[in-house]
């Protein structure tokens, strides 16, 4: 049996393989939502929707706090502020319904400027001064959002922004069902896809960047970041790079997120929220995108399969209700989390170089010599 | 003769009460290999990082290639072309061999966020660029079967030379090294200074700190010594040995 690692391995090399797994995954992530959908029904294609979503952000996440080692606790300000932005662009609040098009990609600009606004004052600052400082910078965000309703009232306050437009190409909109060559594509079907060709997109730009001078020069300020600046990396713009490319994808699944739901408030941009991606960055496996993904994947299902499958386990079990899942659902779910980190510390899914540091293969020549 | 590469005039550095550095001044000629010695804590390492600009210095300043470097810009000094090693080994140790190298090449490399997501073919030139130039690096310094190797796997020995590997990845003028012999045996050290000789050869002038005085002794064009912050002595390594002022420094002058 071959490890997902050693199988990726496997189809870099052999062209051939490549493309026949190409294809299959392809058609397999084509058809899953029309599966999921008739077996398990909407709730469920609205989760897996959801899924990509933080999918995007947690691969976003990765950049700045996998590859460059910035542990930023307040990511979710990004989040917002795409989601804000497509909010107050097009919906009835300021009587605005400008495109798409035009939309996601300013969200994706807009946060990826305040990515450089919370980077700029704290390059000096590492781990934990990083982390409080970058806490910090998402409760200003969401409580300037929550509080901007006067004395001009700009972005209504905690009652939040509704009757968001859908997302909509032209004359076509996701919210209601399309018709394409006579086959009809239920509405959370489309927003899969669509969520689905974004992921995929910010899947190669990361792959991409990780493979670059650039992703190189990330990895060595997270190694040592008084060699990097000897090495000559201009650990300012290369940090703030990290910031700016991290916070943009979170700009562009706010968007997204702003779209699909319709209505946005100041709520879900809380703490909690930030502490969950970076629960799927560090549980999926730090710094390896195929890990993140997976986290990503798993941290969004796992709360919902304990919410949905409590009540009907226990009822199997005892004959009546015992605990209310709603509160059971966490408690798992920090079970969950408590024993990846026993078992799996470098995470579910690591890069290949974090799993030689955990496992301790080496015998630490470098700690010796200082 | 042509100018100096390196001219340090008058430098200074307190940390609070205490100086490290008063008012040394040296030169460092082109091609020459300049060694650097004095007792423990006599301010080689600080006049190291106030070269390469990870120290502001507190007064004087340093000319290098005829302009006068900037003072706490790292990145910038080796732009122009400084390239160091440090005492206490500073690899990118989760990186491998290959990629520590590789990210010595950064400085002479120039694709950004748009080069790496498209990978145009410029891109696609540099980056088999700085593998091969890498790739040479590492038989260069004789670690090439390492390559792939991540860097804290490797021996201490190796770490030494893959650390060389890199500071030269930047096409240095001047190659800093900071105690490049430290805790090596008789045979590292013979290795370490072939291999040394060999860069010198190549052109690239070289800055040694050491502590092994026979390696600064034979190796050495020309020698400085450092105590307490102050440079006592500045010569060829046969007047160096004898001056009463270095003898005293490193014996003890009140005992003698």
């Amino acid at each position: 049996m071959m490890t997902p690692t050693q199988a990726l391995d496997t189809w870099r090399h052999d062209k051939r393989a490549a493309i026949v797994a190409t294809v299959v995954i392809g058609l397999l992530l084509a058809v899953f939502p029309i599966v999921i959908g008739a077996a398990l029904g909407n709730s469920w294609l609205r989760i897996l929707d959801f899924a990509l979503l933080y999918i995007m952000l947690a691969l976003g996440l990765n950049i700045v706090v996998g590859f460059a080692g910035l542990l930023d606790m307040g990511y979710i300000a990004f989040y917002a502020v795409g989601a804000y932005l497509y909010a107050l662009l097009a919906s009835p609040h300021f009587g605005l319904h400008l495109p798409v098009w035009l939309i996601i990609p300013a969200g994706a600009a807009l946060a990826g400027l305040f990515g450089v606004l919370l980077g700029a004052p704290t390059l000096r600052l590492r781990g934990d001064y990083l982390a409080i400082v970058t806490l910090g910078f998402g409760e200003i965000v969401r409580i300037f959002l929550n509080n901007l309703n006067a004395p001009i009232n700009v972005t209504n306050g905690p009652q939040g922004v509704s009757g968001i437009d859908a997302i909509h190409f032209g004359g076509i909109t996701l919210a209601k069902p399309i018709s394409v060559l006579g086959f009809t594509i239920p509405s959370l079907n489309a927003y899969y896809y669509l969520f689905l060709a974004l992921a995929l997109l910010i899947v190669f730009v990361t792959i991409r960047l990780e493979n670059s001078r650039i992703g190189r020069a990330w990895v060595a300020i997270r190694e040592d970041e008084i060699a990097a600046k000897s090495c000559g990396i201009n650990t300012r713009n290369i940090k703030l790079l990290a910031f700016t490319m991290g916070a943009s994808f979170g700009g562009v699944a706010g968007g997204l997120f702003a779209g699909f739901q319709g209505f946005v408030s100041p709520e879900s941009f809380n703490l909690m929220e930030s502490v969950m991606v970076l629960c799927m960055v560090v549980l999926g496996g730090m710094g390896n995108i195929a890990g993140v993904i997976l986290g990503g994947i798993l941290l969004t299902l796992l709360p919902e399969v304990f919410r949905h499958g409590a009540g009907p386990v226990q009822m199997a079990l005892f004959g009546k209700i015992i605990l209310d899942p709603e509160a059971l659902r966490m408690l798992l779910f920090g079970l969950a989390l408590v024993v990846v980190m026993l078992y799996r510390p470098a995470g579910i899914w690591p890069s290949n170089t974090r799993r030689r540091e955990f496992r301790g293969e080496s015998t630490d020549v470098l700690k010796e010599g200082e | 003769m042509s100018a100096p590469l390196l001219e340090a005039r008058a430098v200074d550095k307190h940390f609070g009460g205490v100086t490290a550095l008063r008012d040394v001044s040296l030169t460092i000629e082109q091609g020459e290999i300049y060694g650097l010695i004095g007792p423990n804590g006599a301010g080689k390492t600080t006049f190291f990082n106030v070269l390469t600009g990870l120290y502001h210095p507190d007064g004087g300043e340093i000319v290098f290639a005829g302009d006068r470097l900037p003072a706490s810009a790292p990145h910038k000094v080796a732009q122009r072309g400084i390239a160091r090693t440090f005492q206490n080994i500073r690899l990118f140790a989760n990186m491998t061999a290959m990629e520590n190298v590789m990210v010595g090449r950064h400085v002479r490399t120039h694709a950004g966020v748009l080069g790496a997501v498209l990978l145009d073919p410029r891109t696609r030139r540099e980056e088999a660029a700085i593998r091969r130039r890498a790739e040479e690096l590492l038989h260069y310094v004789n670690i090439g079967d390492r390559a792939d190797d991540l860097a804290r796997h490797l021996s201490y020995g190796d770490q030494r030379r893959l650390e060389i590997a890199r500071a030269l990845a930047s096409d240095p003028k001047l190659l800093a090294l900071d105690e490049p012999a430290a805790g090596m045996n008789s045979v590292e050290t013979r290795d370490l200074r072939e291999l040394i000789e060999g860069i010198r050869a190549d052109g690239i002038t070289v800055l040694l700190i050491e502590h092994d005085v026979k390696l600064v002794m034979g190796l050495c064009d020309r020698v400085a010594v450092l105590d307490y912050g102050e440079k006592i002595c500045e010569d060829v390594p046969a007047v160096v040995q004898k001056d009463p002022k270095v003898i005293e420094a490193y014996l003890g002058g009140s005992l003698a």
